[in-house]
């Protein structure tokens, strides 16, 4: 492609008047990908996330071991080797494969814990934020107690009654972290609710259950996404202490958490046995964090225009 | 001053009584429902979740009369309204019941965990605060520099490691290989009879009777747990501080006083740093209420035996009266501090008393 094709079709992407939505869209994501892809650092939190989903989906082919049946005979705690990167655990188990495999129950969390506690944010707020007066005021309030709540502690409490697991952890901690969630979605709502587009629409007779669903709650995703980003690094780290306290995975589950605690009673002589999966949520948490940074900084709507 | 001025100045005043009456009242609403929420989620985990709190409590091998007889001495016949009358009652009475573990008073065990877990925070946070601070008001004076990207780096990586993760690194790293930290406890066993606590905050206690030789122990179990604390809270203070400062830095006053001829120090450290300190003090409480937290996942680590070793010790043993009764103590300590810290920032800056 010539020179000239690539300068009209980027002057096409950032024209002042499009022509159509389409444009207009692509224009704006453009944008906020030039702006994204200008932030190195946020390019390394990228890259990370994407490697994190390879792995997760090739872990089969990725893992030279299997991650839950060791060699209890010849190969206890070895120490980190060509035939094994990682060393390997108590239970003849190769490391290397078992943080592979752990991967997948990372992104089990936290997805799981996204496609919950997202969109009861966006519920709360939105009605709170469209409906105003005393719905408004007993939402919020509700929301704030929960804000006010130590959200390890309360999630420690209810996975303590519902019992360990990996299913109960992911619900303790989306119950405990929808409510910024909400914060975000209502102030959304507020800043559109009295604009004119809204008007026209309750003009044209929609109910507000179609006014907060098709017209209020698109607008608020974008700020969401980039909090719920900000946030994996939080819910990694909550799953991992939960597994680590023995209420989160339970084993043989390859979860990084609970590989720490079951390599913290050689820790003192076979460091990497708690060491290797520690790491591994140390570059994960900091890839969504990177990550998020990055996408606030250029999906900032308050930075948008410029 | 004429009858008329004088009759402003009343209704001024009395408005300004009023303003300041529905402060207090606002306050004391959020407080109260925020403390009823906390209570009713515990009582919610308490008693609702379980399918029988009988069961939770006798084992499913217990006679029925005896399961009757239970359900009734706990209450359990009654409404589940009038239930959480009752255990709200006995929650602001500090009953939360026994302890299956310890067979104490669940309270009993909280009130003696409770300083080992405050000496601890209160350590860490002000490890964090004296070095956050700084670093984070020298990030901001040289933004971009060297020492900007490493409070970045620091920053970053206090939010993305996990803490127990890091502590098990200390511990073999500064005991095992370095010896330079003690093993983790609160304080060696030689001390355990020789040493008679007063206040429950070691450090304090052994100063005040001048044993310094138990002073240094008691420093040599708690550094290293504190340090990691105090990482953490370092992390969030300096990234704030760096914050605050840039956004005082770019005020117009600051200008006037360039323009005056002030010292560059004296701008910094006593004009920019001083208007900063308004909201520094909430992030500092809010680090605070986060170590209290982050205390579950330390005190496991280092064996230390405040709340949160009691809290997991007990949740291993599945002893949930001692669960809940942990989790509403540093539960309404961490709410305490957020409505304080709020209390305060309204309090300090003189902006926010206006409306």
């Amino acid at each position: 492609m010539s020179a000239e094709a690539i300068q009209t079709r980027r002057d096409w992407l950032l024209s002042d008047r499009p022509a159509s939505r389409m444009q207009a869209r692509l224009g704006r994501a453009y944008v906020a990908w030039r702006r994204f892809s200008a932030n190195p650092l946020a390019f390394v939190g990228l890259l990370i996330i994407i490697g994190l989903l390879v792995v997760a989906a090739f872990a089969d082919v990725l893992a030279p071991y299997s991650p839950t049946i060791g060699d209890l005979k010849g190969s206890r705690l070895l120490a980190p080797s060509a035939a094994h990167w990682f060393g390997t655990d108590d239970l003849g188990r190769d490391i290397y494969s078992r943080i592979i495999y752990g991967s997948r129950w990372t992104l089990y969390v936290v997805i799981l814990v996204a496609i919950i506690a997202a969109p009861i944010g966006l519920l709360v707020g939105t009605v709170a934020g469209y409906a105003g007066g005393w719905t408004d005021a007993i939402l919020m309030r509700i929301t704030d107690i929960f804000l006010a709540f130590p959200k390890l502690i309360l999630a420690l409490a209810f996975v303590a009654a519902l019992g360990p697991g990996i299913e109960n952890a992911v619900l303790a901690i989306a119950i405990t972290s929808w409510p910024p969630y909400a914060r975000i979605a209502r102030a959304e709502t507020l800043t559109v609710r009295n604009s004119d587009y809204i008007k026209a629409v309750q003009l044209m007779g929609a109910s507000p259950f179609r006014i907060v669903l098709r017209h209020i709650m698109p607008l608020c995703i974008s700020s969401l996404i980039i909090r719920v980003t900000l946030d994996m690094a939080g819910i990694i780290l909550t799953a991992a202490g939960l597994g680590f306290l023995g209420l989160g995975a339970q084993p043989p589950l390859p979860e990084w958490g609970a590989m720490i605690a079951s390599g913290r009673r050689f820790v003192l002589d076979q460091w990497w046995v708690a060491g290797a999966p520690g790491f591994a949520i140390l570059i994960v948490s900091l890839g969504f964090n990177l990550l998020g940074d990055g996408l606030r900084d250029a999906l900032d709507p308050r930075s948008g225009d410029q | 001053m004429s009858a008329a001025e004088n009759q402003v100045a009343a209704r001024r005043g009395s408005a300004r009584a009023v303003t300041v009456l529905s402060a207090i009242g606002r306050f004391l609403v959020i407080a109260i429902t925020t403390y009823l929420g906390l209570l009713a989620v515990t009582f919610f985990i308490g008693r609702v979740i379980p399918i029988d709190p009988v069961l939770a409590v006798l084992g499913d091998r217990a006679p029925a009369n005896v399961v009757e007889r239970t359900r009734r001495e706990m209450g359990l016949d009654l409404p589940l309204i009038e239930q959480f009358y009752i255990y709200v009652k006995n929650a602001l009475n500090g009953d939360f019941g026994t302890s299956v573990l310890t067979t104490n008073p669940v309270m009993t065990d909280i009130r003696r965990a409770f300083p080992a877990t405050i000496e601890l925070a209160t350590l860490g946070t002000l490890i964090g605060s004296v070095i956050g601070v700084p670093l984070g008001v020298l990030a901001a004076v040289r933004r971009g520099s060297l020492i900007d990207q490493i409070v970045r780096i620091i920053g970053l990586i206090g939010y993305s490691v996990p803490i127990f993760w890091l502590g098990l690194l200390g511990l073999v790293l500064f005991y095992a290989k370095l010896q330079w930290v003690a093993f983790p406890a609160r304080l060696d066993v030689v001390y355990e009879y020789t040493f008679t606590p007063i206040t429950g905050f070691y450090l304090l206690d052994a100063a005040m009777q001048g044993q310094w030789d138990v002073f240094y122990d008691a420093f040599r179990h708690i550094i290293l747990p504190a340090s990691l604390l105090g990482y953490f809270s370092l992390a969030y203070i300096s990234r704030m501080t760096r914050s605050f400062m840039l956004n005082e830095l770019s005020q117009e006053y600051i200008v006037a006083a360039r323009a005056k001829g002030l010292s560059e120090r004296r701008i910094i450290w006593a004009h920019a740093l001083r208007n900063a300190a308004v909201p520094m003090v909430t992030v500092i409480a809010l680090s605070y209420a986060g170590l209290l937290e982050g205390s579950v996942l330390t005190e496991t680590v280092f064996s230390w035996p405040g709340i949160g070793l009691y809290i997991t010790n007990s949740l291993q043993n599945a002893d949930m009266n001692a669960v809940l009764g942990g989790t509403i103590v540093i539960g309404s300590v961490f709410i305490a501090i957020n409505l304080f810290s709020d209390l305060l920032y309204r309090v300090l800056d003189p902006r926010t008393k206006a409306g």
